[in-house]
Order: structure tokens, then C-alpha cells, then sequence
């Protein structure tokens, strides 16, 4: 048996060279990880800047630089006036049409927009949270169908991106698009509609097996009156579409409204664990460990559900630095397409073929697939949208001759989405991506003269699979690596 | 047992004549029927697709959404079709269309995403498995080594029934675009990374199968517009296909119908039906139309009773549409319980989707459905 003393000699050591992990640099290597997992790929220069930073100075400064409101301006009709549902009703067929039109051509500006935020906000953590959440709390254009609506949550999103989870969910059951995406807009005293009730027990807070059907008949009453004024498209409450009487939601009684219900969520503690696993997921790997998760679960509720804590002991967890979890997870098609742009310095002057690019992969931003959001992980991969990945790549390293678009696209321009844009449109996407060329001279000399020897660090988060010729000139090594399984990996 | 199997695939590949059409011809079992899966994505409201239009509770149950008798295609004297699926009256008129009334399970869950976990798994209610219930059957029972692939998931969204357990399926939204793009698939390698390996495993597959299909059969059927008829298309050119595949899964939605359904609904159903009606006449042509059956299946039906934006709750039981050369016509199941409603206002179910599964595999490929189902269903005359 260990003596008191010998005892404590060993916890000293175990906290000093805990310490001294921690206190090291994180080097070329761990700021790569670091900003690859918590951005849109990253520069050899963005690297570069964060490898000398220790583990907890690299997470603060980028938690520091976290941002509520979007850098690039947002097109001018997300300031249009609502147009409002009941109007639409009653157009005549050219009117529809022309109506439909538009909405087609600006839903597109507007996650063009959005993929432009992500190229060139100084803080690629807040679009990626700001992502989460809309993951999260996934509302799709396809059914709410206003830009103005979709544009007004994906604000809501950011401010709170990095804010507060709790202050996010009051909004989110008041936000137009959610009301519209999940019913509630209708849901009255006469009539209660259960589908937000449900989704958020189920989705947003407390996961599957936590509530009865009864908890979401009762719950479906409290959000009574929480609808849209048909007019401008804001939040509304109906007093008299509201249910006053008493409800039993979750052990809890009394004459509720929908905030009773999400305090009552939020008092409850599977919903900071179920936020804190899907986090792991996101940053981490696709396997939870529940004891961690437990241990940032509390950390997220001591806080009061702000963010910020949340995410800082996420990132200085020995789990997000583990070896074995470097290159554990795939990257989702906004990661894949967003990341080679910018970890090459490829800026083209119209992102509308991004966009394309992210729905033929499956991740059309604004429209999730349904209100779970996109399942990711392995799921994000199988043989069609691995061959469009690959076909992707292939397209922007193939070389700088002008090219009409490739294949997959020009098909899933041609059928594919309900949305799918019109003929213009898609000839005008097939030229244009005429500048999504990747520059290997520019990118050469970018690297400096002993930038070859990082090259497998800076373009693949696991080693790759083909061999890497190293003697090889450095444009036709990238071409190799971003062609390699791995490059599908974060 | 999986493992042997890829292994042995390898050694196919690798024997000299392993393209040929005579190597294949004397390795492969007898050819496999085929059978083509749609997903009504959402759940689809059973009560408004199979209407029960003589029983007095249905218009009472939906005075808004009801569809009115004299809309009805009539089947029967009790039972008809939304009119929207008119379409397929014909193959109700040839004995071709089989209608399974109730389809569900006991404890039903009212979840999109559990409950269509345990239609895709084939588990109980409160039993969570990791692989598909097709991709389980293709485990015991491999198809010809000369197929494709066991399975093709056309168009986007997840692998389903065939997730998990090797099972060589592969996703496509075009067979021609597929193999224009396979050349793309090229690492070869082991991997300790499960995500890594999870990529290299999809490679292998669409090499595999590529060096297989062909996408080159061309049909007199014109295929309807739209992605559902997309996928029609697609189908007929895999199941033309001179190597075979077992599965083809196809989907539509989203019917998750919560309020002004009318539309929407009816909208959804033509699509499915003039999809259907196309599908078989390619069949026809391609000279599969008895060896191919077209089954529908979603994660619940709908809330008999229509709630008040004019639409539908999750619900449970719901009817679904087998159709194919090979199928025996007619009503099976029990009509719609309207009277013996559970607490929630929800149907009771007559047939055990395991049962429906059940049917295909061992009426249709003759597999035994116990092992693969975790226990005995009972199958229907349907084919």
C-alpha cells in the first residue's frame, strides 16, 4: 500500500506533467487540428501563427475573436418587405410562377452569402457554431419559403452562436421560420398541433425516451397562441388562440405557457448532456465518452447554459488532443468545399457553384433534410456523394483552362432538388466556375522555401493512404493528397 | 462469415476469367428476383391513399381533409383509392396490385427518426440494432456473386435497410453519371481509422460494381418529370441490367403532412403513381415485370383523426402497395379500425411489418425470415 506521502509525490507529478503537456506548444501540427476542427480548413499562415501558442492560449484567442453579427453584408432583399403567405394564395399562375422564380434565385444568394461569411469571417468558430445551431435547431427554406424568415433566424443563430443556449431556445419557439417549419404558427386552443411540442423534447433538449406522449399532448397546449402576424411575418401572441388551462408537463403543474415548458426543459438534465454529446460529435469524435460528456454537462449548466464554457472545456480536453482522435471524423460537404477554397486561397468571384456544389454533396445549407438536420458522421459518405466529392476536387486541381462544369452538377442542376434553378441559371453556374482553379506557383511560393517539408501536415489530418512523393514538385503533390482518401477526413 | 466472403469476392476478381460472362454463369446461384423498395419519407397518411370511404367514422373522423365519396376510386364496396392514384387502377383491374391493410407494430413510436430506425432494422419497439434488416438477410444469404451489388439506394439520403453489416450496396443518382465518375474511386488499403475505413469500404464497392453495370438499355417509356420520376428511370435501367442487382430503393416526400395536407398530398400521390405506372411499363418492356415487386413502406401512418390546420399527426398503422407481375391482386390485412381507436387516438395495427418482410424473403427469395427477423412472422398470400 502507498504511503500519504508517496501518494502525494504522485498526484504532484501527475499535475505538473499534465501541466507541462498543456503548457507545451501545440505546434504546427495541433494548430492545424485545432483550427481545421473548429473552422473551414486554415492557411499555412493561419497555422503558422497559432503553432507557437500554448493549448489554453490558442482556445481563448480563438474564443475571444468570436463574433455575433456577420462581417460580409447580406443582399439587399433579405430586407424586402414579408410577403405574406395569404397573398400567394391568391396570385394568378404568371404571377406564382414569377414569384417562385425569385425566390429560387435568392434562396441561392443567400446561402452564397453565408458561404461567403465562412470564407472570409476572421472568426470561422462563430460560422461553425452559428452552423450547429441551424443543425440544430434545423428549419428549412424549402417549407418556410421566405428569405427574409430564413435570414432572420440564421441572425438569431450567430448572435447566440457563441451566447447563451437558454436565451437561444426562448427565441428559437418565437422565431417566424420555426414557427412556420414546425406549425406551431396554427397551433390554437381548439386545435393544438404537436409537432414542435414534440421536436423540442425529442430534438432540441431532452432526446428520445426522456418524455411520455402525454408530456407532448400537454406541452403541444402551453405553445397555444405563439403564432405570425400574417402581415409582416413576425412573432405574434394570440391571447385568445391560447390554452390557460392547467397542464402537467414533466412532473411539473400548473396553468403553463410555452416558456414554463422550455424553463422546465431546461431544468432538467439530459438537456445539457444531450447538448454536450452532440458537441463531442462535432469536435471530437463519433463516440461520446459518457463520463466526459457528464462532466461537460455540468459545466454547461453551472454557466447558466452560456456557451463559452461550454466549448472552452471541450477544446482544452485531453479528448479533442488526442492522437487517436486526429483525422476520426469526416467532413461535411460544406467543410469539404468551404475548406479547400480557403486553404488554398481560392477566391471566386461567384460562390453560387459552391452552393450547388455543398446540396449535390448533401449539406444544402437553409435546407436540412428534415428537422433532425443532416445525420453526418460516416453517413455523409456513401458511393454517389463520394464520387461527387471526389469529382469536386478533381474539377477545382484539374488545372486553369476554362471548363464548363462537371457532370454531377450539371445533372443535379438538371433534376434533383424541388428548387432546382432554371435554365439560365445553370448555364450560367457552368461558367462559372471558371475560377475555381487552384494556383500551384501562387500556392508554391505562399509555403515558402521549406514549405514542402509541412505539406502532408497542412493538407490531410491522417496520413495518407497513397504514397506521397516527396521529391515530387509541390503542385502535383497536392493534387495527390487532395485526391487521398484522407482529405475526406478532419 | 462476411469476411469470407469479401475475401473470396477478392479471389473472384483476381481469377483470370473473372469478367466473363461463362466464369460468372458457373459460379453464380440462380438469378434473384428482384424486389424495388419506396419509402414514403414522413409517414404517409394511410387513411387518405386506401380510403375506407363506406364506414361512416371516416367522414366524421376528417369533415376538412376527408376525400368525398364520389372522389374515390373504388376498389370495392367498403374500400377505393385517393383519385390521384387512378393510375393505378389498371393494376388493380389485372390482378397485379396487392393492397396490405394496417401494417404497424405494437408499442408503436411516435418519433420520424426512431421509428423508421425499426422499420429499417426490423427491431422491436424497444430494441436498438445496427444493421439494415435487407443488409442482415444478404449476410446469410449472399446474392450471385455475378450481381452488381446486393442493393442500389438511388438518390440522396441514407442507406436504410441496407446500412451496415458489409452488405455490398451502393448509392447512385444515374447509372451513366456512376460510371463516368467510378474511375475516381481508386485507393486501395487497410486502415486501424473506422471513418477512414468506412471510405476506402464504399471505394471497394463502386469498383466492384462498376466493373458490372451497365446503363445503356433504352426504353420506349417516358418517364414522368421531376426527381420522383428520375428515380423511376433509374431503377428501370438497373433492373434492365444484364448483372443483377437484389434491391433497388427508391424514395418520395416528404408526406410528413402536419397541416394544410389536400394539396401536398395529392400532389405527393400522383407523383408516386404516375412514377409506378411508368416503372412498369419499362419493366414490361425490359422483360422483368414477373421477376421484379414494387413494395411501398414508411416509419407510421398518420392521426385518424385530421387535426385543425388541416393535416395529420404522427399516427401508426397505415396500408402499403406491393405491385409486380408475380403478385396475387387483392385486399389484405383488416380495414382500418376506426372504432377501436387506442388512448391517442391512433389505429391498431393488423400486420407485423416483420411479417411484410417476411413475405419477400422467403415467398420471393425464399430466405429464411426467421433468423433474419429475430423470430417467426406470419407471411401473406400476396405473392
Amino acid at each position: 500500500m502507498l504511503s500519504d506521502a508517496m501518494r502525494l509525490i504522485f498526484a504532484l507529478l501527475a499535475f505538473v506533467v499534465a501541466f507541462a503537456c498543456q503548457a507545451a506548444a501545440i505546434g504546427y501540427d495541433g494548430a492545424r487540428h485545432l483550427l481545421n476542427r473548429t473552422g473551414f480548413g486554415a492557411t499555412d499562415a493561419e497555422i503558422a501563427r497559432y503553432a507557437t501558442l500554448e493549448r489554453a492560449q490558442a482556445v481563448d484567442r480563438l474564443l475571444a475573436g468570436a463574433r455575433s453579427e456577420a462581417s460580409v453584408a447580406p443582399p439587399d432583399f433579405v430586407d424586402a418587405p414579408f410577403e405574406p403567405y395569404y397573398r400567394r394564395r391568391n396570385m394568378t399562375p404568371e404571377e406564382r410562377m414569377a414569384s417562385q422564380r425569385r425566390l429560387t434565385r435568392e434562396s441561392f444568394d443567400l446561402r452564397a452569402w453565408w458561404l461567403r461569411e465562412m470564407i472570409e469571417t476572421p472568426s470561422p468558430l462563430s460560422e461553425r457554431m452559428t452552423l450547429f445551431w441551424h443543425n440544430h435547431f434545423a428549419t428549412s427554406q424549402q417549407k418556410v419559403r421566405s428569405v427574409q424568415l430564413m435570414y432572420r433566424q440564421n441572425t438569431l443563430l450567430r448572435r447566440e452562436s457563441l451566447g447563451n443556449f437558454a436565451t437561444l431556445l426562448h427565441a428559437i419557439g418565437k422565431d417566424p421560420a420555426m414557427l412556420v417549419y414546425l406549425d406551431n404558427a396554427g397551433n390554437r386552443r381548439q386545435a393544438p398541433n404537436e409537432n414542435f411540442a414534440r421536436e423540442v423534447m425529442e430534438l432540441f433538449t431532452l432526446g428520445e425516451g426522456n418524455y411520455t406522449e402525454h408530456d407532448v399532448k400537454e406541452a403541444a397546449r402551453a405553445f397555444t397562441g405563439w403564432s405570425l402576424d400574417r402581415e409582416t411575418g413576425e412573432f405574434t401572441y394570440r391571447r385568445i388562440w391560447h390554452d390557460d388551462g392547467e397542464k402537467t408537463v414533466l412532473g411539473r403543474s400548473g396553468r403553463l405557457d410555452g416558456d414554463d415548458v422550455i424553463d422546465t426543459l431546461l431544468s432538467r438534465p439530459q438537456t445539457a448532456r444531450f447538448v454536450a454529446a452532440k458537441l463531442w460529435r462535432e469536435f471530437v469524435s463519433p463516440t461520446p465518452d459518457p463520463a466526459a460528456v457528464s462532466r461537460w454537462a455540468d459545466v454547461f449548466r453551472e454557466a447558466r447554459y452560456e456557451v463559452r464554457p461550454l466549448l472552452r472545456v471541450a477544446l482544452m480536453s485531453d479528448a479533442f488532443w488526442a492522437e487517436a482522435n486526429r483525422g476520426a471524423l469526416v467532413k461535411s460537404p460544406v467543410e469539404l468545399v468551404v475548406g479547400t477554397l480557403r486553404t488554398f486561397g481560392i477566391h471566386p468571384v461567384d460562390l453560387r457553384p459552391a452552393v450547388f456544389a455543398c446540396a449535390a454533396l448533401g449539406q444544402n445549407p437553409f435546407a436540412p433534410p428534415n428537422v433532425k438536420g443532416w445525420p453526418g458522421g460516416d453517413a455523409w459518405i456513401d458511393s454517389a456523394t463520394l464520387l461527387g466529392r471526389r469529382q469536386f476536387v478533381d474539377r477545382v486541381f484539374r488545372g486553369s483552362e476554362p471548363e464548363p462544369m462537371p457532370m454531377a452538377m450539371r445533372e443535379e442542376a438538371k433534376g434533383g432538388g424541388q428548387a432546382g434553378p432554371g435554365a439560365q441559371l445553370r448555364r450560367m453556374l457552368e461558367r462559372g466556375m471558371t475560377d475555381y482553379v487552384f494556383d500551384a506557383d501562387r500556392f508554391s511560393r505562399s509555403l515558402g522555401s521549406r514549405g514542402g517539408d509541412r505539406l502532408q501536415d497542412l493538407v490531410l489530418a491522417y496520413p495518407a493512404v497513397n504514397t506521397d512523393d516527396k521529391e515530387a514538385p509541390v503542385g502535383d503533390r497536392v493534387r495527390a493528397l487532395v485526391a487521398d482518401a484522407s482529405f475526406q477526413l478532419k | 462469415m462476411t469476411f469470407a466472403r469479401r475475401d473470396f469476392l477478392k479471389l473472384a476478381a483476381l481469377a483470370p476469367f473473372a469478367g466473363s460472362h461463362a466464369f460468372a454463369a458457373e459460379m453464380q446461384a440462380p438469378a434473384r428476383k428482384l424486389l424495388i423498395l419506396v419509402e414514403l419519407r414522413g409517414g404517409n397518411d394511410g387513411l387518405n391513399t386506401v380510403i375506407p370511404y363506406a364506414n361512416p367514422s371516416y367522414a366524421a373522423l376528417r369533415p376538412r381533409i376527408g376525400i368525398a365519396r364520389d372522389q374515390v376510386v373504388k376498389l370495392t364496396e367498403t374500400t377505393g383509392l385517393h383519385p390521384a392514384l387512378e393510375k393505378l387502377h389498371a393494376r388493380w383491374e389485372a390482378r397485379e396490385l396487392a393492397i396490405v391493410q394496417g401494417v404497424g407494430y405494437p408499442r408503436p413510436n411516435l418519433s420520424h427518426f426512431r421509428s423508421i430506425e425499426i422499420w429499417d432494422t426490423a427491431s422491436s419497439s424497444d430494441e436498438y440494432l445496427d444493421a439494415g434488416w435487407l443488409a442482415r438477410a444478404f449476410a446469410l444469404s449472399p446474392s450471385p456473386l455475378s450481381f452488381a451489388a446486393d442493393g442500389v439506394v438511388v438518390g440522396a439520403g441514407s442507406m436504410g435497410p441496407l446500412a451496415g453489416n458489409n452488405a455490398r450496396a451502393i448509392a447512385l443518382a444515374d447509372p451513366a453519371q456512376f460510371l463516368r465518375n467510378a474511375r475516381l474511386a481508386r485507393d486501395e488499403g487497410e486502415t486501424r481509422n473506422p471513418a477512414l475505413a468506412h471510405i476506402l469500404r464504399v471505394e471497394r464497392d463502386v469498383r466492384a460494381s462498376a466493373q458490372k453495370l451497365t446503363a445503356d438499355h433504352k426504353f420506349e417509356t417516358t418517364f414522368p418529370k421531376g426527381p420522383f420520376g428520375n428515380a423511376a428511370g433509374t431503377a428501370a435501367q438497373l433492373a434492365a441490367n444484364a448483372s443483377g442487382v437484389s434491391v433497388i430503393r427508391v424514395s418520395l416526400g416528404s408526406f410528413d403532412t402536419h397541416a394544410n395536407q389536400q394539396g401536398t398530398h395529392a400532389n405527393l400521390l400522383r407523383q408516386l403513381a404516375e412514377g409506378m405506372d411508368a416503372l412498369r411499363d419499362a419493366l414490361v418492356e425490359a422483360g422483368r415485370w414477373n421477376t421484379t415487386v414494387i413494395a411501398t413502406y414508411a416509419e407510421f401512418g398518420r392521426r385518424a383523426r385530421e387535426n385543425q390546420s388541416g393535416g395529420t399527426d404522427h399516427g401508426t398503422a397505415s396500408a402499403h402497395l406491393v405491385l409486380g407481375g408475380g403478385v396475387k391482386g387483392g385486399l389484405y390485412g383488416a380495414a382500418p379500425a376506426l372504432d377501436r381507436l387506442d388512448g391517442e387516438g391512433n389505429l391498431p395495427h393488423a400486420v407485423d411489418f416483420r411479417g411484410y418482410y417476411a413475405t419477400f424473403l422467403e415467398r420471393w427469395w425464399g430466405i429464411d425470415s426467421r433468423a433474419v427477423l429475430g423470430g417467426r412472422f406470419d407471411t401473406l398470400a400476396i405473392l
